[in-house]
């Protein structure tokens, strides 16, 4: 793996100010994407997860630490030099029904992206992109709601792509499909990343999912990183006491397997409360 | 965002990419519109073509004529009390009526849409000030400022209309303003910004779009009553007694009502009927724009699409003794055109008594129209087309109250969005107690003690505090709890849940998945687990029935199901699920 690309150092997110209304969402946060590779954050909703790549896109707060791309800082920078890197950090947000104005064809919603940094001729690749993410040519002249959810998410994904970003921030991309359109979004996104190189931070709250496609792995705990390292080691030897409990609450799809799981769930868990108490 | 589709999922199945007529064809078709529309265009025409359609100059007198009655020739409505022609003062008060309403207009969506689309976008200060003028302006009585400024500026009525379009404003910034705040948090502003557009061009190109429907429909009310103030401030004398108007003919009418009575009817009738169709053209527009199509049936209509189907209700109940058991149900949605499109095609279920049945598909398998019949909250627009459900030895289907009577009590439902299945201006103990005592007849205190114990069984730490608190002081996993404790407080034999864990994260599902457990094994409680995940069927369940396209393709125990799938579909879904699990490598 190379250098760095997206450097992230000592994060914090506070939402509201005063002493009353303040909540510390991120603490201290620190990691580095590289070029090229997936990293996913994973943890519960509330742990953060969504907020750091909010950060990033410049749509949270940041109100400490940096946050630095190719070594030049983009936290708190104006909006017209924000613009600048726009076609360098893309993302994909969970939610493929709101993320797409449903008044708009897929046509412009593709074009849009190009317009805004001067391509003209925009309309001619459209039908790469469609490509790209295997739908049919004809889709652009179609709403939105004439898509399923998982059409949908590729029509996000090939907005993404539109500008040749160098990171895609994957917030829960999947976890409105169905397994079988998870799979093959899954699938598409590898074949992507293959062909461009473009790095993924992938955000999800499930550890299965993220095994699946990450080169590592970091796993947030209310706000904090409790665990960083590869993807198998997290998966499947974690460190740390959060990360175990997240891996044995995630069902597999075997019964036989889910109930020597349940059980050491429940064993972890009893050991959990004990040390605790 | 995961509740939406259930319906739309099933019915987005086979729906054509059929593109909707374009909104003036719309309007066209539905009758109201069609008449309202005519209507209008007739007004409008008499507007500009008032010199060629007046048969007399409006202030030509011909004092034979003083008073005459309607029909008299040369005088299509008669003549008032000067001689003048009311029909051709009518033609000729068309004109400064519209154009008074459109200033009217013009001037509130300027003042109005443009304040409403800054405050909402960029919010702090910016919307404090312009809810602040748009509540002074609110506060002001109309009329009487009207009043006040023909003291300054005579009769002057487009003035007069520009101050009350200012006045008429804030209906249009506090309808912008609430849609600009809802669109400004849609993730695909958030997206625009992300590809780097700037604001102007993201309020150009997506927030405009969102209000153009609300500003549409608002506009054919604010010209209404642009016409009503118009005429108004003219009947009370404060236009320009040279020119006529709708208001002034009716002032002159009115004066003279005694000599001659029927001369107020046709100003009456023409303010009143245009501003009827003014408003009822804002109504169909609304229907229109805003509608999601289909109407829901009449229970006429269903019957005798029922009827049609070939519905064959009151079969022979089953021989096992099932706690549940579904027989033949189909369920179809009428579409636009008058076909049915039918999404469960005839299926059977059977849950024994303390077996939890796993229901298993993708979103549009109609998996939750299954559910959804049990439990009888079908949304509005489907019909069952055939079939029964059978709980203790009853027809739910057949005898709809009875049905209902029966469901509160023997059948208990875990919703999918803990959320929005509890009403957040009540306390969690009055919702509970509420719907305990709904269907039981059990004292207060009763309840409330039964409902704590419960509250603690299903693994809440401080029931009594929990019983106090409202619905938003508490965390999601904690809401499914509570509805859990809500779905078992009636003893029910069977629990329909839905999607119980989706909108949970996977540590509080492996919770809340333990408890329906426990509580199924100790209570024999029989259940139908509706879901996406293959993980929690093989957690939970004893009986799978794998759905798709409205059928159940394959049903078997949990064990052989996973061992050994049957179908290929099975096997897809299987091999998916896997490809995304944490599988433990050899060791």
């Amino acid at each position: 793996m190379s250098e760095p690309i997206l450097r992230v150092t000592d994060l914090d997110v506070t939402f509201g100010s005063g002493r009353k209304n303040a909540k510390q969402v991120i603490d201290k946060v620190s990691f580095e994407l590289r070029a090229g590779e997936t990293l996913s954050l994973v943890g519960e909703s509330g742990s953060g997860k969504t907020t750091i790549g909010r950060a990033i896109l410049g749509l949270a707060p940041v109100t400490g630490g940096t946050i630095a791309f190719r070594g030049e800082t983009i936290s708190n920078i104006k909006r017209s030099e924000r613009r600048k890197i726009a076609r360098e950090i893309q993302v994909v947000f969970q939610d493929p029904y709101s993320s797409l104005n449903p008044s708009m064809t897929v046509e412009d919603i593709l074009v849009e992206p190009l317009k805004s940094v001067g391509i003209r001729d925009g309309r001619k690749r459209v039908r790469d992109l469609l490509d790209a993410v295997g739908l049919p040519g004809d889709a652009g002249r179609r709403f939105p709601k004439e898509f399923s959810g998982g059409q949908r998410q590729r029509i996000a994904i090939a907005r993404a792509l539109a500008l040749e970003p160098s990171v895609i921030i994957c917030d829960e991309p999947t976890s409105a499909l169905d397994v079988t359109t998870q799979a093959r979004v899954l699938t598409l996104l590898r074949e992507l990343q293959e062909r461009t190189g473009v790095a993924y931070l992938f955000i999800s709250h499930d550890l299965g999912v993220v095994t699946a496609i990450s080169d590592r792995i970091a796993v947030l705990y209310r706000g904090r990183i409790v665990e960083l390292g590869d993807a198998a080691q997290v998966s499947f030897h974690p460190r740390d006491d959060y990360t175990r409990r997240l891996q044995m609450s995630a069902p597999v799809a075997d019964p036989v397997q889910q109930r020597a799981r349940r059980e050491e769930r429940l064993r972890l868990l009893a050991a959990h409360t004990s040390a605790a108490g | 965002m995961s509740s939406r589709p259930t319906t739309e999922s099933v019915l987005a199945r086979s729906r054509q990419p059929r593109r909707r007529r374009p909104l003036i064809i719309r309007l066209l078709v539905n009758p109201l519109g069609a008449i309202t529309i005519a209507f209008l265009l007739v007004v409008v025409v008499l507007a500009v073509f008032a010199p060629l359609i007046a048969p007399i100059p409006p202030n030509a007198t011909q004092l034979s004529d003083v008073n005459a009655l309607p029909f008299s020739p040369g005088h299509l409505l008669g003549a008032d009390q000067s001689g003048r022609d009311v029909w051709s003062r009518l033609v000729w008060g068309t004109q400064p009526t519209i154009v008074g309403a459109l200033i009217v207009l013009s001037v509130s969506v300027i003042v109005g849409v443009t304040g409403g689309l800054v405050a909402g976008f960029f919010r702090g200060t910016t919307e404090a000030t312009g809810n602040f003028l748009s509540d002074v302006i609110m506060s002001l009585p109309g009329i009487v400022l009207l009043i006040a400024l023909y003291t300054l500026t005579g009769p002057n009525i487009p003035v007069a209309m520009a101050v009350f379009g200012i006045l008429v404003a804030p209906t249009y910034f506090r309808l912008v303003r609430a849609v600009v705040v809802g669109v400004r948090s849609e993730l695909y502003v958030d997206a625009a910004r992300v590809v780097g557009l700037s604001n102007v061009r993201i309020i150009g190109r997506h927030v405009l779009w969102a209000v153009r429907g609300p500003v549409i429909i608002q506009s054919a009310f604010i010209i209404a009553a642009g016409i009503g103030i118009q005429a108004g401030v003219d009947f009370l004398g404060l236009g320009d007694p040279r020119q006529p108007s709708w208001g002034s003919v009716m002032q002159d009418s009115f004066n003279n009502i005694y000599n001659n009575p029927v001369g107020v009817w046709w100003p009456a009738l023409l303010i009143s009927l245009t501003i009827l169709s003014l408003v009822l053209l804002g109504n169909v527009l609304r229907d229109e724009l805003q509608s999601i199509g289909v109407k829901p049936l009449s229970k006429a209509q269903q019957r005798k699409l029922a009827a049609r189907a070939g519905k064959s209700f009151g079969r022979p109940a089953p021989q096992h003794s099932s706690a549940i058991a579904v027989r033949d149900l189909r369920i179809g949605y009428p579409q636009r055109d008058g076909e049915i499109l039918e999404v469960v095609h005839g299926v059977d279920l059977e849950v024994k008594p303390g077996e939890i049945h796993g229901l298993v598909g993708e979103s549009g398998s109609g998996k939750s129209q299954i559910a959804f019949s049990t439990l009888g909250i079908l949304p509005r627009e489907a019909v069952i087309l055939e079939g029964s459900i059978w709980l203790d030895g009853q027809d739910l289907l057949a005898d709809r109250k009875k049905g209902a009577k029966a469901r509160g009590r023997k059948i208990g439902y875990v919703p999918q969005e803990p959320m929005s299945n509890l009403d957040p201006s009540f306390t969690i103990g009055a919702q509970l107690t509420y719907g305990l005592r709904a269907v039981q007849s059990i004292s207060k205190k009763d309840a409330r003690a039964k409902l704590l114990a419960l509250l603690g069984r299903v693994g809440i730490r401080d029931p009594e505090q929990v019983f106090r608190m409202y619905p938003h002081e508490i965390s999601g996993g904690m809401a499914q709890r509570v509805l859990i404790c809500g779905a078992i407080a009636s003893d029910p034999d069977i629990i329909v849940a839905d999607e119980p864990t989706t909108a949970l994260d996977v540590t509080v599902q492996a919770e809340v998945l333990e408890l329906l457990r426990e509580l199924s094994r100790e209570r024999g409680l029989a259940m139908i687990l509706v879901t996406h995940n293959l993980g929690v069927v093989a957690d939970l369940c004893d009986v799978v029935s794998v759905m798709r396209n409205g059928l159940i393709v394959e049903e078997a125990d949990v064990e052989s199901l996973f061992a050994e799938p049957k179908e290929a579909y099975t096997r897809e879904l299987l091999d998916s699920s896997r490809s995304v699990e944490i599988i433990e490598e050899a060791s």
